[in-house]
């Protein structure tokens, strides 16, 4: 495996510890994330992925150690400053507005990403908004949901919301789409649409962390794998190269147990 | 300026104009068409559509609101006292201030959300109340309430027109405001007008859309990039603002200022008339407004001789025993139905009169267009 070059890397994240009272969650972790890359985040229940995550958007400040944005510090960053610098995330359990409409749901992204953390656009109503408009129509093309752009987002079946939250994540266009186990608690038939759609969204060059249980979505999207085990990273390559490591197996079996 | 609302917005807004312009006429059956009352339904129409910009919107239910009215009120008389009776002055004086102290109470109580937010503008406003009454006597005139004298400089008006023996009225470049005439219920209507316009187009706007989102889930509004206080700022100024000028047409038809204005209770009834017509629609406000206004003052009215009079037709003995049990209801009685009602309302229909209203076109329309698309901004009850 080639050494990164510091220029294509995305997301680097340097020596992040956090501890939660008594608990470590992450210990040491290093992570860098390349430019166009799917990186899969993998590990048993509770080794830290998704307060992983949670680092990277600024819902959890690490106690030390850097996490690192196309060259900017997030350290200090509120969430809404993570985002409009071009982060976007899917949650575990879906983040929609359930009280709001399908297609307006995906516009409110796009009027972030155009007018950015505020406006007070009071003049103009959102019915003449056609360009944004359009663009929401397309993503929820994009993710199966266009006929039903009028209902309620919270009328859909949790495969449906996940799948229009990552409507409302890509059609901001974001440099880095972290993704907390996308398919977790879909039905086959939704795990197989939503890793459709993710592959068909790689091939736009989308940079993107996923964390997954699902080995199946995992080995069919990633180009690389970090195995996180106890808050510690304790592998790191291809998938091919991860799938024989002997202490990914024991991480696992171990849980298994 | 005038175009992107929908033909249905128009449709809304033109027969809320004309049911609000006609209401000397319309209102005649139900006894309620004299201009105090009416005056009085424009007034607490226009502070509940503020009012529900903030709560309808956001979601944040603010227990204070009635300092802005009371602020308004003040503001207005001084206006009255220092400078001319023209209403408009003391209108833009009004939203001035109603403004800055909305800022400077928002900039604390949004630091918190839910209950917190609710009780910090609570204590804001009891607080406006006390001071009102005791320290700020100089500028509020205590619990007599601040009014017009004799001696009052009025600089602008003492260089045009010589002052007349007795008090002074408000006027709208010579229409005249006070006294009870139509001039002042047409001068509120106009207010409650293009009040309700700026509101609609608050709720079809990319602004409003906004603060339905955050109301629905503050937290992806973050994650989605918006920074959410400005925005909740932005509510409760405009919504501060309202109250303001609603307190300045009160001081406009009856210039008058008293403490009570900023109680808790006169905080309290706006929530009351927003959640009775409908949270987060738009009509539905200022409807509540109007039916808690009508039992405050008309149905109170009614007593046992009116009761009489209505089932003169029964024979005594039957007559009698029902009176005195309706009697209850009415005349000193008004807040016990008016409580039964506000009871009836919150647990069958919780969207408020205008989710009745919802329910009945529905079921009448059945059959027409089945999967209508659903409307968001559903009304929702409080958290």
């Amino acid at each position: 495996m080639t050494a990164p070059t510091k220029s294509n890397i995305v997301l680097d994240v340097s020596g992040v510890n956090k501890s939660f009272g008594g608990l470590r969650a992450l210990t040491n972790v290093n992570l860098q994330v390349e430019e166009g890359k799917v990186h899969a985040i993998i590990g048993p229940n509770g080794a830290g992925k998704s307060t992983l995550l949670n680092v990277c958007i600024g819902r959890i400040r690490p106690d030390n150690g850097h996490v690192v944005f196309n060259g900017q510090t997030l350290d200090s960053h509120q969430p809404h400053e993570i985002n409009q610098l071009g982060v976007s995330r899917v949650f575990q359990t879906p983040e929609i507005f359930t009280d709001l409409n399908l297609l307006e749901n995906v516009m409110i992204p796009a009027f972030a990403k155009r007018d950015g953390a505020f406006t007070f656009n009071a003049i103009r109503a959102v019915s003449a908004e056609k360009e944004l408009r359009e663009e929401a129509e397309e993503i929820l093309h994009d993710v199966g949901l266009y006929e039903r752009r009028t209902h309620l987002a919270g009328s859909l079946s949790r495969g449906d919301k996940r799948r229009l939250e990552l409507g409302m994540c890509l059609i901001q266009k974001p440099k880095l789409l972290l993704l907390d186990e996308p398919t977790a608690g879909m039905a086959r038939h939704d795990t197989n649409m939503t890793i459709e759609l993710l592959k068909r969204i790689k091939a736009r060059g989308m940079t993107k962390v996923i964390i997954e249980h699902d080995m199946h979505v995992v080995f069919s999207l990633a180009d690389k794998i970090s195995v996180l085990a106890q808050g510690t990273v304790i592998a790191e390559g291809l998938p091919e190269e991860v799938r024989g490591n002997p202490r990914v197996k024991e991480a696992y079996l171990g849980e298994a147990h | 300026m005038f175009g992107n609302l929908s033909r249905q917005d128009w449709v809304m807004f033109l027969g809320f104009s004309a049911v609000v312009l006609l209401a000397p006429i319309l209102f005649q059956p139900i006894g309620a068409a004299y201009p105090a009352i009416l005056e009085k339904f424009c007034i607490f129409g226009l502070f509940a559509i503020g009012f529900n910009i903030l709560f309808g919107l956001t979601g944040y239910l603010s227990f204070g609101h009635a300092a802005f009215l009371g602020i308004g009120s003040y503001a207005a008389v001084w206006s009255f006292k220092l400078f001319t009776m023209n209403v408009i002055p003391a209108i833009i004086l009004s939203i001035i201030f109603a403004g800055i102290f909305a800022f400077v109470i928002g900039f604390v109580s949004l630091r918190r959300s839910g209950i917190y937010f609710s009780i910090l503008t609570l204590a804001f406003a009891q607080m406006s109340y006390n001071m009102a009454y005791s320290v700020l006597t100089p500028l509020t005139n205590g619990e007599t309430g601040l009014q017009l004298t004799l001696k009052d400089p009025r600089i602008v008006d003492a260089m045009f027109i010589t002052p007349g023996t007795g008090l002074p009225r408000s006027t709208l470049f010579g229409l005249e405001i006070s006294g009870g005439g139509l001039g002042g219920f047409y001068f509120t209507a106009a207010a409650l007008i293009v009040g309700f316009y700026i509101s609609m187009r608050i709720f079809r706007s990319p602004f409003g859309l906004m603060l339905k989102a955050i109301k629905s889930n503050q937290n992806r509004m973050r994650y989605t990039g918006f920074n959410t206080r400005p925005y909740l700022m932005a509510a409760f100024v405009i919504s501060g603002i309202y109250a303001g000028l609603a307190g300045s047409l009160m001081a406009a038809v009856d210039p008058l200022a008293g403490p009570e204005r900023m109680q808790w209770t006169a905080s309290g009834e706006v929530v009351l008339m927003t959640i009775l017509g409908g949270v987060g629609t738009l009509i539905g406000p200022v409807i509540g407004a109007a039916i808690i206004k009508y039992f405050e003052n008309i149905f109170s009215g009614f007593n046992e001789n009116a009761l009489n009079s209505v089932f003169s037709f029964l024979p005594d003995t039957l007559r009698d025993p029902i009176v005195k049990l309706l009697s209850l209801f009415v005349g000193e009685g008004w807040s016990l139905t008016l409580g039964l009602v506000f009871m009836a309302i919150v647990i069958f229909l919780p969207g408020g009169i205008m989710e009745g209203v919802r329910l009945l076109t529905s079921l009448f329309k059945k059959g027409g267009n089945g999967n209508k698309p659903a409307v968001s901004g559903q009304t929702q009850p409080a958290e």
